[in-house]
């Protein structure tokens, strides 16, 4: 309970001036002034529910959503979308043996090919996505590890990752550059698409591996130490993460602008998914990816590298 | 008055006319459903502070707050009272008026406070199936520093010292307002529960509404908007605009004042988000700012727009809906003057009243929260027993109304200048 005591000493309408001429100096009256602030007055808005308000917005909200509603409900069932299952648990699949006597530090590779068929044609930009299930990016302590100073380009922390890697800081005594458990469990599977024309033969599609990741992400947040060229040189006294195949300045060695950290697909992996299938971009093809209406065979070679050791993570 | 501790709190039924009370029975306090306050005049106070009387009284005395009244016997009542002031006609105002919006104010507050709180914690719960129970947060972590002590702090401010549900000539003109106080009915627990199912209710919405918009998404142009950074901004978004609109329900008085809390503290989230997901800040801190980029990529894409409105209206409308219906089937005694204020006119400032009565005729009782002076006024010793002329004078002063036995006269403060009035 509060004291505040509103202490008026003399009488409504009377001043201290009047009652007390002799008073040298006489008392200030402490009665708070009589504006709008202070005996809250302010001129105010002052609405209520009542039926004629609350009535016709329910309407109008009613009808601006139903055709809102209705547009993405037409626009989202005329995206086109096939989701083929590689992961090579069932004996028949095509990926099984792969998947069943590959390990991740084997030099050679194993690679699957899996047929499909598109009965519908694709209009033009098309993406290709592969996805994970179960993979929970978005845990706690796998989200932290990683250092955003080192993936800046920054050279003292190229040399001295953050404390946050941990376990994937260092090895070997040299320190891990990228750090962390988000880029050491970096997805490497290559998939390539290929078109079966009606002869038999194989036509690779080509895709556009630039432009998938963010604008920002590629030329601001990630940054290779020391510019693009002779990344082994200023990747030298690092060493690769563990669970890598090849060190980080051989990602892409035949683009300058796609090497070391500005990698795209790595990119793409760093920025990690909020729920636990992720599904990430891998690829574009800018073109048609289908001109005939009828059924087409179409291939997937399916490049197995990626293979998680779930003990470790 | 000051207040004591009283043992037994009980409360005396009784029924009244103008010169005789009848006692029917006596109960516990929470059991009384009824009014039974009305202000004591100066007269039947000064009688009963005489000093026989005066230990009876104290000790019988058991307020939750306490009032005393500076004047020409001293200060000792102001030094051990929550509030004092110089005339009893003040006591009107400050039951009717400050009292009531301050209960009002003070509910409006932890109501709202819980709620918010209370919707952004379970938002996190529900995350927690979906992220392996890591603890990991739905939101930025500058989101969840600056949530209490920015984004919401100045609006739930700007309610708490500004609000009123009617104007105070209306709260004269209709003292019933003061019952729902008296009946504890804005913040029990009955209304704690409400508050929690509220929040329960909002929560889920906050978070499985951007999870199924999120779910299998990606932005126009073929890149990445499921990822965390662009989930934690459209789900922190989402929240504080429902929390925003929430707040704005509950205002009843908006001022300018208001006005600019709620909308500078919207548009300073954004402002403040913008700034701390710029390149600018990055590059100068970077592991303090890893959100670069996500504001940019992610709020234009009219998918995250379309999510945060829909949020937002489900979030809204039931309750919306909720308080309509009850002010229609159920309206209490607010809903009925807040009505009534909207069609008719400020009632007019009640005239001063000059009429000669002899004091002694007037029967008063005073106010207490529990046992107070029921027995007093069931003995009907302030009835004319002792004649008024051979009581003892009681105040040194001679030119002033109370001594020459003169009635106070009943004023409401208006608003007109001082110079009118006078005693």
């Amino acid at each position: 309970m509060m004291a505040s005591s509103y202490n008026a000493k003399e009488e409504d309408g009377h001043h201290s001036g009047t009652s007390s001429h002799g008073a040298a100096g006489a008392v200030k009256s402490k009665k708070p002034d009589n504006t709008a602030f202070k005996q809250q007055r302010l001129p105010a808005w002052q609405p209520i529910l009542t039926a004629g308000t609350v009535l016709p917005a329910f309407f109008v909200i009613g009808l601006i959503f139903i055709p809102i509603g209705i547009g993405l409900f037409v626009s989202s069932n005329n995206i086109k979308e096939f989701q083929i299952d590689y992961t090579g648990v069932d004996i028949s699949s095509p990926c099984y043996s792969c998947a069943k006597n590959f390990s991740w530090n084997s030099t050679t590779p194993c690679v699957c090919s899996v047929p499909f068929t598109l009965n519908q044609s694709f209009e033009s930009n098309v993406f290709m996505y592969y996805g994970l299930s179960n993979f929970y990016q978005n845990h706690r302590r796998y989200v932290k590890s990683r250092d955003d100073s080192q993936l800046n380009g920054d050279r003292s922390a190229l040399t001295n990752p953050s404390k946050e890697c941990e376990p994937y800081r260092t090895s070997d005594g040299l320190p891990i550059a990228p750090c962390g458990a988000i880029a050491n469990s970096l997805f490497n599977d290559t998939l390539e698409l290929y078109h079966i024309d009606s002869n038999g033969t194989s036509n690779p599609i080509p895709l556009a591996k630039k432009g998938i990741a963010w604008w920002t992400d590629k030329h601001v947040k990630f940054r290779n130490p020391g510019g693009n060229n002779n990344l082994s040189v200023a990747f030298h006294g690092t060493n690769k993460p563990v669970n890598w195949r090849n060190p980080v300045y051989e990602l892409d060695p035949s683009d300058p602008e796609n090497n070391g950290f500005i990698n795209e697909d790595f990119i793409v992996w760093m920025r990690t998914a909020a729920l636990a299938h992720l599904p990430q971009a891998l690829s574009h093809h800018p073109e048609e990816a289908q001109h005939d209406p009828h059924p087409t065979q179409w291939q997937i070679l399916v490049d197995h590298h990626l293979q998680l050791p779930c003990a470790q993570l | 008055m000051s207040s004591s501790s009283a043992d037994k709190p009980s409360v005396i039924k009784a029924r009244a006319g103008l010169f005789w009370l009848q006692k029917t029975e006596t109960v516990q306090d929470e059991e009384v459903d009824g009014e039974y306050g009305l202000v004591i005049n100066g007269h039947s106070l000064a009688f009963a502070l005489e000093k026989d009387l005066q230990l009876e009284l104290l000790r019988t005395a058991s307020a939750h707050i306490g009032v005393g009244i500076s004047g020409q016997e001293g200060m000792q009542a102001v030094l051990s009272s929550d509030f004092s002031f110089a005339q009893f006609r003040y006591l009107q105002r400050l039951l009717l008026v400050h009292g009531r919006w301050s209960y009002l104010r003070m509910c409006k507050f932890l109501q709202y406070f819980f709620y918010k709180n209370f919707t952004f914690t379970f938002v996190h719960f529900w995350y927690a199936f979906f992220c392996g129970f890591s603890a990991q947060t739905v939101y930025d972590e500058w989101f969840i520093t600056l949530y209490n002590l920015m984004y919401t702090a100045l609006p739930v401010l700007g309610l708490s010292i500004f609000d009123q549900d009617v104007n105070d000539r209306w709260s004269f003109q209709y003292p019933q307002l003061y019952t729902p106080g008296q009946l504890n009915q804005y913040f029990s627990k009955k209304a704690f529960v409400r508050c929690m199912m509220k929040s329960c209710y909002s929560s889920l919405i906050l978070f499985f509404i951007p999870w199924a918009a999120m779910h299998d998404t990606v932005r126009d142009d073929g890149k990445d908007i499921a990822d965390y950074q662009s989930f934690a901004l459209l789900a922190q978004t989402c929240l504080l605009i429902v929390m925003s609109i929430q707040l704005s329900l509950d205002t009843h008085y908006w001022t300018a004042v208001n006005q600019f809390f709620v909308w500078g503290s919207l548009a300073g989230y954004f402002a403040i988000t913008f700034t701390m997901y710029s390149n600018g800040m990055f590059l100068i801190f970077t592991s303090a700012f890893p959100f670069i980029g996500t504001a940019r990529n992610s709020l234009n894409q009219p998918n995250v727009w379309l999510t945060i409105f829909l949020t937002s209206l489900l979030c809204i409308l039931p309750v919306v809906a909720f308080r309509f219906i009850l002010i229609q089937l159920r309206p209490t005694i607010n809903d009925k003057v807040r009505h009534k204020m909207r069609k008719e006119a400020l009632p007019a400032p009640t005239k001063p009243v000059r009429v000669k009565r002899i004091s002694t005729r007037r029967s008063g009782y005073a106010f207490s929260h529990s046992q107070g002076y029921g027995d007093l006024v069931t003995s009907r010793k302030f009835l004319l027993k002792i004649p008024v002329r051979t009581r003892p004078a009681l105040f040194t002063e001679t030119d002033s109304p109370l001594a020459q036995n003169q009635p106070q006269h009943y004023r409401t403060i208006t608003e007109e200048p001082e110079g009118s009035q006078s005693p």
